[in-house]
């Protein structure tokens, strides 16, 4: 797992791991904070096209539901069945296990956020 | 990710008494009728298990406390309230509403008969100032004075099946010096029964420990003034660690009410809804010989048509929430036709599975009813479910 501060995020609080032409995409700690207890994550199937800003999954906590949006352009490589089966992976452990999934894209938008942009967004 | 949540209170005007010792625990705070509250501290589903399997600390210091004093205070109620509160003994409590003139809901309520001559009137923290300017309205013609003591009054409830053992463990509390009775504090408190209260103290100071909760579990509120909240708050959780007791915020104190049934204001109870829709017609006295606002409305009853609180049960994990439509095939059409609306609903933390209540149109409130509620364009059947989803298992 790569450090918080090597990951790109987004506005929406999800977070991205880019190695070569994969996105591994999971929400932030700030956020499955907010959240609360998640208890149901729905994810998009494997294999399925994904377009950025376009809702493609769910959180949801005992008090409310959040959507999970497409970072990027690209095709599902792989969605967490982990995190389907134990949806508390989220809260545990958001920036690793709980990783929700992974999109080959073809290219990054280039509005994503560094590290210490998106600290400064949360101001945390 | 963006969240349908309430963001955080951070705009809310008012903290409790008990801010600081939230703030240390580590609590996230909501925005509650303006008030910063904390929400959970770690885990809401933790806090939920605990109340259910051992204990929780809930600071209700929000909640509003208007004391009715005088001679005809109990008559003042009979005619402000739906129940007939004269008829309460001292220390006893009754769950009791405030009617529009119209029989609907302004509030629902928790009256405590504190002495021959005193009422004190537990409101919701949103409906604290209707409440008070109510019971003044209405009691002007008696001989009754009403005090809003909300600013001088904090709340503390422990809730869960350990709560007497953890009361009966905490140092400081003891039976009102002035009380009579002879028993002991802790052969009394033991014998409280439920929706009764006790006099006590808290290293001198006076408390209110009443056998009322809002959780479907044994329980114990606790009143007292907002100096001494802190001490009490500390000492029964450094006593009740060992038993298992944790904070427990708001976001727990929800899934906890709505697994025992119990009606939220605002989401179950309204200026639009009379009593009876609500499953509450055995709160208003229809009995009681003197006139009460609401009476006549109430006499009249709701409309035939009108919409009935019911519980639904679901499959899988997806929650009905507030908001919500609930739809029902109509045989005469062959479609599906909306037929009501969720109030509240969540995943059931100790049953597993999706649980709501929702008003609904009356032929379709007969329990094991099949109907399906649209989750965010997805309609998913949930079945007609008698209140309450939980009810613990009586010792």
């Amino acid at each position: 797992m790569a450090a918080e501060r090597d990951l790109k995020y987004t506005p929406e609080h999800e977070w991205l791991l880019v190695d070569g032409d994969v996105a591994t995409v999971g929400i932030t700690a700030y956020a499955a904070e907010k959240l609360g207890d998640v208890v149901f994550v729905e994810l998009p199937e494997e294999g399925s096209d994904v377009t950025a800003g376009r809702v493609v999954g769910e959180i949801e906590s005992t008090k409310s539901v959040g959507e999970l949006f497409a970072p990027v352009n690209g095709t599902v490589a792989e969605a967490n069945s982990a995190v389907v089966d134990a949806p508390e992976l989220v809260n545990s452990d958001p920036f690793g296990e709980g990783w929700l999934v992974k999109v080959r894209f073809t290219e990054l938008p280039d509005n994503l956020l560094s590290y210490d942009e998106y600290a400064a967004l949360t101001g945390e | 990710m963006t969240s349908q949540s309430t963001p955080d209170g951070t705009n809310a005007e008012r903290t409790s008494p008990l801010h600081d010792a939230h703030t240390a625990a580590g609590a996230s705070f909501t925005d509650f009728a303006g008030w910063q509250m904390p929400v959970r501290y770690s885990s809401d589903l933790a806090e939920h298990h605990a109340v259910r399997t051992a204990a929780g600390l809930f600071d209700l210091s929000h909640m509003g406390e208007i004391v009715l004093l005088g001679p005809e205070a109990g008559e003042a109620l009979d005619y402000a309230l739906a129940g007939k509160l004269s008829a309460l003994n001292v220390d006893q409590a009754k769950y009791s509403l405030l009617l529009s003139r119209s029989g609907g809901i302004v509030d629902d309520l928790v009256v405590y008969r504190t002495g021959d001559d005193r009422y004190m009137v537990v409101a919701n923290a949103s409906n604290r100032d209707a409440v008070a300017a109510e019971l003044r309205d209405r009691t002007a013609p008696f001989d009754v004075e009403v005090f809003d003591e909300s600013d001088d009054i904090a709340l503390i409830a422990v809730q869960g099946p350990a709560a007497l053992s953890i009361l009966l463990a905490t140092p400081g509390l003891s039976a009102d010096a002035g009380a009579l009775g002879g028993s002991d504090f802790g052969e009394r408190l033991s014998a409280l029964k439920y929706y009764w209260s006790l006099p006590a103290e808290f290293e001198t100071h006076p408390v209110l420990i009443a056998r009322t909760g809002y959780t479907g579990e044994d329980g114990f509120e606790l009143y007292l003034a907002p100096d001494n909240a802190r001490a009490l708050w500390d000492a029964l959780l450094e006593a009740g660690a060992e038993q298992g007791l944790v904070p427990a915020g708001l976001a727990s104190r929800d899934t906890l009410r709505l697994e025992a049934g119990m009606p939220l204001y605002g989401h179950e109870l309204g200026l639009d809804t009379m009593p009876a829709q609500a499953g509450l017609g055995r709160v208003v006295n229809l009995a009681k010989d003197t006139d009460f606002v609401g009476r006549a409305a109430s006499e009249e009853g709701p409309d035939p048509e009108a919409r009935v609180l019911v519980g639904l049960a679901g499959e899988g994990k997806r929650a009905a929430r507030a908001g919500y439509p609930v739809f029902a095939h109509d045989d005469t059409t062959g479609e599906d036709a909306e037929v009501g609306v969720v109030t509240s609903g969540a995943l059931s933390p100790t049953l597993g599975m999706p649980i709501a209540m929702a008003y609904v149109a009356p032929r379709f409130a007969r329990e094991n009813t099949v109907l399906h509620v649209d989750v965010r364009g997805t309609r998913l059947p949930f079945t007609v479910t008698a209140l309450p989803f939980y009810s613990r298992k009586k010792r």
